[in-house]
């Protein structure tokens, strides 16, 4: 939840800040001069917002305070609770099968976040030139519609795609390469890669929207003086496009962790967290053990480790974002 | 930036506060079980309770067993007109997912379906949330109806601590059998004949895996088939005393040497590629179709899958429980899920008349009538030989007749589910010894022991 929050002012910063940067400046100086009046202002300002707050206090607050108290019992859901200390949390870091899920959602962060903010930027690259193309609209939607597609549908397609006869496996067979088809999604070695391409394959539109619409707005002058000085295309996106694309890689790698660490759908529905437990992740211990096996505490340690770990890695993504008040 | 670190600091310190607040508040969950308050005198007598909306949430809700189940209703609701029946179904999974829920508000349902072991019922009980039914057993006559045996599942003690104690809470409209479903025309082809044991059907998996033909068809990506094919294994070498016993949690262990010797036969089939390759990735549904194609000589499965097979195959497939080491019958079965009565409701008596209108003989032919299997079948009841009916009819009788009926593995602790289907699933692709298969159940098993 609070990842959202934070998410949210983030990304608008982030696109505002070439075109606003000079504002922000001055209305900090603005502010410096008028301390007093600000003071009282600001004490009108919590009015507006209180709204806001006690529905956010009501509907988040109070569910988050209530899992941070069962994550301190011993709770099978229904019958009296004993308290537990700190010992589920112990346990997060001490059972196998619960630190392997963190472990596995470490891999997934390469597949979800790492890979389509790369291939996006390449891709970013090699489309910016051609970026005033009429039909661009058009392959920005075919790009973004596996977000737009719910993850239920997206996760049955692959499951068609990845199965004895399904897509992967006929191609394979059909370029004499029928040795590697296997079940991919039932085999220990590639399950957590063929659930991480699905992710790749989920995030990259997203990224590359993101970017494209950054390098949209990067001055045409910039461009043109680059080449004017004879640098080539390499130079060209090293120079001025990587640097004025920080803020969307910031934002886009936010929003890709954060949808790495909260997998749950696609797990639940292409593999159940198996074959074995090789490819279980936090959101589906969570769940599982709230829900199944009547371990409330442990479920509610799991989610608050998993919130925490959120959080802290959204604040060392934001270091990434352009300084905006200095 | 600094806004965003301001919004979480914000946030953190009223998350920190409201935690706080709740942690000196009183502990989640009830006060534990129930006070056994006296229960009061028990009648027949529906129709004195007047007008009555009785809520029942069930997981009838596919083929044939979803039809009974509505003629029954409608059949309930014409006999006592002050009765509404007011129905939820669901599947099994999700009735095991919001049932817990339920039964922790203050209107719960009236009639539920509770699945047996641990996990399900016994949480229910120890959280004083089922009502007992000895007493309506006496006002019906379930203790002559059912076999003890299948009483026994459907009983704890009253603190839920122990499995098969002295308290029922619940009766069972359907029995259930998983067993050795077979191609006659492939056994007849090999020149085999119907495996009887345990070295039976390994001896005939490896005549037809010479001759080319998959032996078994397995498919576990869903987990839950592996339950089957390792109980089954489990009972014949066990035997269902001891299985029984293990799983009840009065004797045993999972690391005692007839479960290694079963876990090493489910392995070795795996290794000598009796079962489906990749296995753990082709669904339970995908592995049937397979077999009643004419693709693999056997299947385990249950006979829920009656109807499914017998429409695909006609009379060219058979059934069969395997015997075990003590020469009975001994196999993975019991019944549907315990109708029970949960203690908050208001209509205990209309209640209980409409948990045995669903279960008596008369609902077992209504339960025949649809292609199900009822929990005790009518003496008379005898279908042409040479059916898949008749087999699984004959068959059911037999394990019933030898108490040979070993429950779903899954009942022995709250996590079995989870660790076991793991297991198999690491044992099917030789990711696991069967030395470490059973140590891995056996840890499971002692951390619930010591914790009851």
């Amino acid at each position: 939840m609070t990842t959202l929050l934070s998410v949210a002012p983030r990304e608008e910063t982030a696109t505002a800040t070439l075109t606003r940067g000079d504002d922000h400046a001055q209305t900090a100086r603005a502010r410096r001069a008028s301390g007093h009046r600000r003071a009282r202002r600001s004490r009108v300002a919590y009015l507006y917002v209180a709204p806001a707050f006690l529905v956010f206090a009501i509907f988040l607050g109070v569910p988050i305070a209530q899992t941070v108290q069962y994550s301190f019992y011993d709770w099978n859901g229904l019958g009296a609770a004993t308290w537990a200390g700190i010992d589920n949390y112990l346990r997060v870091f001490q059972d196998p099968q619960l630190r392997d899920s963190f472990g596995h959602a470490v891999v997934l962060m390469f597949f979800y976040a790492a890979l389509p903010v790369a291939i996006g930027l390449f891709l970013t690259a090699l489309i910016s030139r051609s970026h005033q193309m009429r039909s661009m609209s058009f392959y920005r939607t075919v790009l973004f519609l596996p977000q737009v597609i719910a993850s239920v549908v997206v996760a049955t397609i692959w499951v068609a795609i990845y199965s004895q006869n399904g897509l992967v496996n006929e191609v394979l067979r059909a370029v004499g390469l029928a040795d590697l088809a296997r079940v991919w999604l039932g085999d220990y070695d590639t399950a957590l890669f063929a659930i991480g391409l699905v992710g790749t394959w989920l995030n990259i539109g997203l990224c590359l929207v993101l970017f494209l619409s950054g390098v949209g707005n990067i001055p045409p002058e910039l461009f043109e003086a680059v080449r004017l000085d004879g640098a080539g295309r390499v130079r060209e996106f090293t120079a001025i496009t990587l640097p004025a694309l920080r803020g969307q890689i910031a934002v886009a790698l936010t929003l890709t962790v954060v949808s790495a660490l909260k997998t749950f759908d696609l797990v639940y529905i292409t593999t159940r967290g198996g074959p074995g437990n090789s490819t279980t992740v936090p959101a589906f211990e969570a769940y599982n053990r709230a829900f199944n096996t009547g371990q409330v505490g442990l479920a509610s340690a799991v989610a608050v480790v998993l919130t925490i770990v959120i959080v802290l890695l959204t604040i060392a993504i934001s270091r990434i974002e352009p300084k905006d008040v200095e | 930036m600094t806004s965003t670190r301001t919004v979480f600091v914000r946030g953190a310190a009223v998350a920190a506060l409201g935690a706080v607040f709740a942690l000196t508040a009183c502990a989640p969950g009830g006060s534990g079980p129930a006070t056994s308050a006296s229960l009061g005198p028990v009648s027949k007598d529906v129709a004195a309770a007047g007008d009555v909306t009785l809520t029942v949430w069930d997981q009838n809700t596919d083929g044939g067993i979803a039809d009974a189940q509505t003629q029954l209703n409608e059949a309930f609701m014409k006999q006592y007109p002050n009765v509404k029946i007011e129905r939820t179904a669901q599947s099994f999974a999700d009735l095991k997912t919001t049932l817990k829920l339920a039964l922790s508000s203050n209107t719960p349902p009236d009639v539920v379906q509770a699945n047996q072991g641990y996990p399900d019922m016994g949480a229910f009980v120890e959280a004083g949330m089922l009502r007992p039914m000895g007493d309506y057993a006496d006002l019906y006559d379930w203790n002559s109806y059912y076999p003890e045996g299948l009483l026994k599942q459907n009983s704890f003690s009253s603190d839920g601590k122990q499995w098969q104690g002295d308290t029922l809470y619940g009766v069972s409209q359907t029995g259930e059998l998983v067993g050795v479903y077979y191609s006659k025309k492939l056994l007849a082809q090999l020149g085999l004949a119907v495996p009887a044991t345990l070295a039976d059907l390994e001896s005939d998996m490896e005549k037809a895996k010479a001759a080319g033909i998959l032996p078994l068809a397995f498919g576990n990506l869903e987990k839950s088939p592996g339950i089957h094919l390792f109980g089954v294994t489990q009972a014949a070498a066990a035997g269902s005393t001891a299985v029984n016993d293990l799983v009840a949690g009065t004797s045993g262990a999972w690391t005692d040497a007839p479960t290694v010797e079963a876990a090493q036969d489910v392995a070795d089939w795996a290794s000598k590629g009796y079962l489906t390759a990749g296995a753990n990735g082709i669904s339970r549904d995908d592995a049937l179709t397979s077999f009643s194609s004419g693709g693999a000589l056997f299947d385990i499965n249950g006979t829920w899958q009656q109807q499914t097979l017998a429409t695909a195959m006609g009379d060219d497939v058979g059934f069969v429980a395997l015997d075990s080491t003590e020469g009975t019958p001994a196999t993975t079965g019991g019944q549907g899920l315990a109708w029970a009565i949960t203690s908050k409701s208001a209509h205990p008596d209309v209640a209980a008349a409409y948990i045995d209108f669903i279960t008596n003989a008369k609902a077992a032919q209504v339960l025949l009538d649809t292609g199900n299997l009822p929990t005790v079948l009518p003496a008379d009841y005898a279908p042409k030989d040479g059916t898949l009916a008749a087999d699984i009819a004959t068959q059911y009788r037999a394990v019933q007749g030898a108490n040979g009926l070993v429950p779903y593995l899954d009942y022995s602790t709250p996590t079995f589910y989870d660790t076991l289907t793991a297991a198999v699933q690491d044992l099917v692709a030789g990711k696991a010894t069967p030395e470490q298969f059973t140590e891995t159940l056996q840890a499971d098993y002692s951390t619930f022991q010591s914790s009851k």
